[in-house]
């Protein structure tokens, strides 16, 4: 078991005939994911390396089966992609583009609100990866291994860092998820962590949030409302000044709001363990 | 992108919000000529930050020499790091009341937010710390936008109820410049109600979404680069970096923006303090790495350099070469450590200490050995 991506899953990929689609499109079959279909208006009722490709997600579906969708689309369609996705029923939708318009994206929130069963990762996320069963985005899977650790990040390039870390040491990951960087995105820590939580094979999560929001303080509250797991939790942007976005459109602090300071506090006040560095997350999560 | 004052009264102007006679000067000069077609002026600093009003940045002027006194005293001056361009000479108002109105994202809700207080001329903050009743919130619904009673309840909300008429229609053409220019914040503060009753936006704040800049080339193209941005992180952007200075005298280059501010959070750890954040991004091409350390070489504080590489995909020895390729090329001779980690790590690694450049094995190590090699 683990979350989100399981052997059932059917995935179909948005923007699988572009480089980047292509590419990753590849990567996830190496790993054994169940690449279905992709969907790329105008060049349907063709093949590429052997998927089909369909005009719209709806045909997709339809001919495929599949549940889920990897989106690799351009910014000014990502949006329209993620929508076109959840009419067409699907359940997990994890977008990796990156520079979705702020507005764009709380208009797809607006339309998912009719669509509750429809999951969002993302945008701008690596995406998520259950080591031995399969990934949809851009996690490198040769530093994962199947085990019993969860992990919940906001960063792409610290999620890999912590995986291959606790992988080098013996722990594997139940299921590695990346929320994404942007200030308007789709599941939060909260959303991920209250499956972690059901999940049976899940014992430990790693929490590695930034500065930015405040969806660290509110994972903070519910993990200290009563939690099973054993939490890390890792916040990167500590030295950030204010009013500055570190690269990510979301991680900026807005004068005192959104600090690393606030999360790290939060996380203290609910009895979670903080790590300083990413080496730390992983020295805690294998003391015990 | 942050428009100056002028700028996004000029929006709301072409959204029908009333704003004040104004004349946009460049010079003293031009200045002095303002104050004579308009009479008494406000002689304001255009730069996008608050707090012109304490730092100097805001002069009244009576005629035109006392308006060309002013433009000279604040043009070229400095605001909280923002060499002040050009001022904006503006004509006073016959103020009766002075309220509050803006949107701005609303991250927890993953909507916008509109508010609207009685308490005018302060900073929101401030107003939502001492007397948070007094401002009236509404999440408008992302694709009709605000309803006429929903505003009706916001104004009512916030004790206006006697501006009703006036105020509804203005609120809508405030939210419009959410569909028409993809604003993320706009304030009206104050926005002053006349005595006659008419509403005019007495100081404006408007930014737009850099994301959404392939649909917004007019505005961008009209507005962008009037305001002086830092000079390395143009430079950066030139070179299509994600770099924003800070001010201390390490360098960093890392891929990945949580890498990367993970990397600043260990150097200062070790008793150092960073020039820079630079995020070169997934891959690690040997051409952008050599872009990411020509930008850090133009700083003069810059005393030592550390690269934090993750290689997912790209292999470590790949980016060990192209490192050493962008070194040479560039004539680099300050401390330099960096560290790879990732596929091939071990090759990488070697290679880098066979062309002399000092690896660590960890973050937290190469940031302790650059701290110590910069001191």
């Amino acid at each position: 078991m683990a979350i989100l991506l399981t052997p059932d899953t059917r995935v179909l990929v948005q923007g699988m005939t572009g480089r980047e689609g292509s590419f990753h499109t590849g990567q996830m079959r190496l790993m054994g994911t169940q690449v279905v279909a992709g969907v790329t208006p105008g060049k349907g009722g063709g093949d590429h390396d052997g998927v089909p490709i369909y005009d719209t997600v709806q045909d997709a579906v339809a001919a495929t089966g599949a549940n889920a969708a990897g989106i690799f689309v351009p910014p000014p369609y990502a949006a329209d992609a993620i929508m076109e996705a959840a009419a067409a029923g699907l359940e997990l939708i994890v977008c990796m583009t990156e520079g979705i318009p702020i507005q764009d994206m709380i208009r797809v929130k607006g339309f998912l609100s009719d669509f509750p069963r429809a999951h969002l990762l993302g945008p701008n996320c690596p995406g998520l990866l259950t080591p031995g069963v399969g990934k949809i985005g851009i996690i490198p899977q040769r530093f994962s291994a199947p085990g019993s650790i969860g992990i919940v990040a906001r960063s792409g390039t610290l999620t890999y860092e912590t995986m291959a870390a606790l992988t080098a040491a013996g722990k594997g990951q139940s299921t590695v998820v990346g929320i994404g960087g942007d200030p308007i995105n789709g599941m939060s820590f909260v959303d991920v962590l209250e499956l972690f939580e059901a999940d049976p094979n899940t014992t430990h999560v790693a929490v590695i949030g930034e500065i930015g929001g405040s969806d660290e303080e509110r994972a903070a509250e519910y993990m200290g409302r009563g939690s099973r797991l054993r939490a890390v939790a890792f916040i990167s942007g500590r030295t950030a000044p204010e009013g500055k976005r570190m690269g990510h459109a979301g991680a900026i602090v807005s004068g005192n709001r959104g600090t690393a300071q606030s999360k790290e506090a939060a996380f203290r006040a609910a009895g979670i363990e903080v790590a300083e560095t990413t080496d730390q997350i992983v020295e805690l999560l294998t003391a015990s | 992108m942050k428009l100056l004052e002028y700028q996004a009264k000029e929006v709301l102007a072409s959204l029908g919000i009333g704003i004040p006679k104004g004349r946009v000067a460049r010079t003293p000069e031009e200045a002095a000529q303002a104050c004579a077609e308009l009479g008494p002026v406000a002689v304001k600093a255009q730069v996008p930050v608050g707090g012109r009003g304490k730092a100097g940045g805001i002069k009244l002027a009576a005629n035109p020499q006392e308006a060309r006194a002013a433009a000279e005293q604040i043009i070229g001056m400095d605001i909280k790091g923002h060499r002040v361009p050009l001022v904006y000479c503006e004509t006073a108002l016959d103020i009766s009341r002075e309220v509050y109105l803006g949107f701005t994202v609303d991250r927890d809700r993953r909507n916008n937010i509109l508010m609207l207080s009685s308490q005018g001329g302060m900073e929101i903050e401030q107003v939502a710390e001492e007397s948070p009743e007094s401002i009236a919130r509404l999440h408008p619904d992302p694709w009709r936008g605000p309803l006429d009673f929903e505003l009706n309840q916001l104004v009512f909300a916030a004790g206006l109820g006697e501006h009703v008429r006036a105020l509804v229609p203005l609120v809508k053409k405030l939210h419009r410049a959410i569909s028409l220019y993809d604003a993320v914040t706009a304030e009206i503060n104050p926005l002053v109600i006349t005595p006659g009753g008419e509403l005019i936006a007495g100081d404006a704040k408007l930014e737009t979404d850099e994301n959404a800049s392939f649909r917004q080339r007019e505005l961008e193209s009209r507005y962008g680069g009037v305001s002086e941005e830092d000079a390395l992180e143009a430079e950066a952007h030139r070179r299509n970096l994600t770099y924003v200075s800070l001010d201390g005298e390490i360098g960093i280059i890392g891929n990945g923006a949580g890498l990367c501010m993970g990397t600043l959070d260990l150097i200062q750890r070790a008793g150092g303090s960073a020039a820079n954040f630079c995020d070169i991004g997934g891959g690690a091409r040997a051409e952008v790495v050599e872009n990411a350390l020509a930008v850090i070489l133009m700083n003069p504080r810059v005393r030592g350099v550390l690269i934090n590489i993750f290689g997912g995909i790209t292999r470590g020895d790949e980016v060990a070469r192209g490192l050493i390729q962008a070194r040479d090329q560039l004539g680099f001779d300050l401390p330099l450590v960096v560290r790879l980690s990732g596929t091939n790590e071990e090759e990488g690694r070697e290679i880098l200490k066979q062309n002399g450049i000092e690896p660590g094995a960890s973050g937290w190590e190469a940031a302790q050995k650059i701290v110590a090699l910069t001191r």
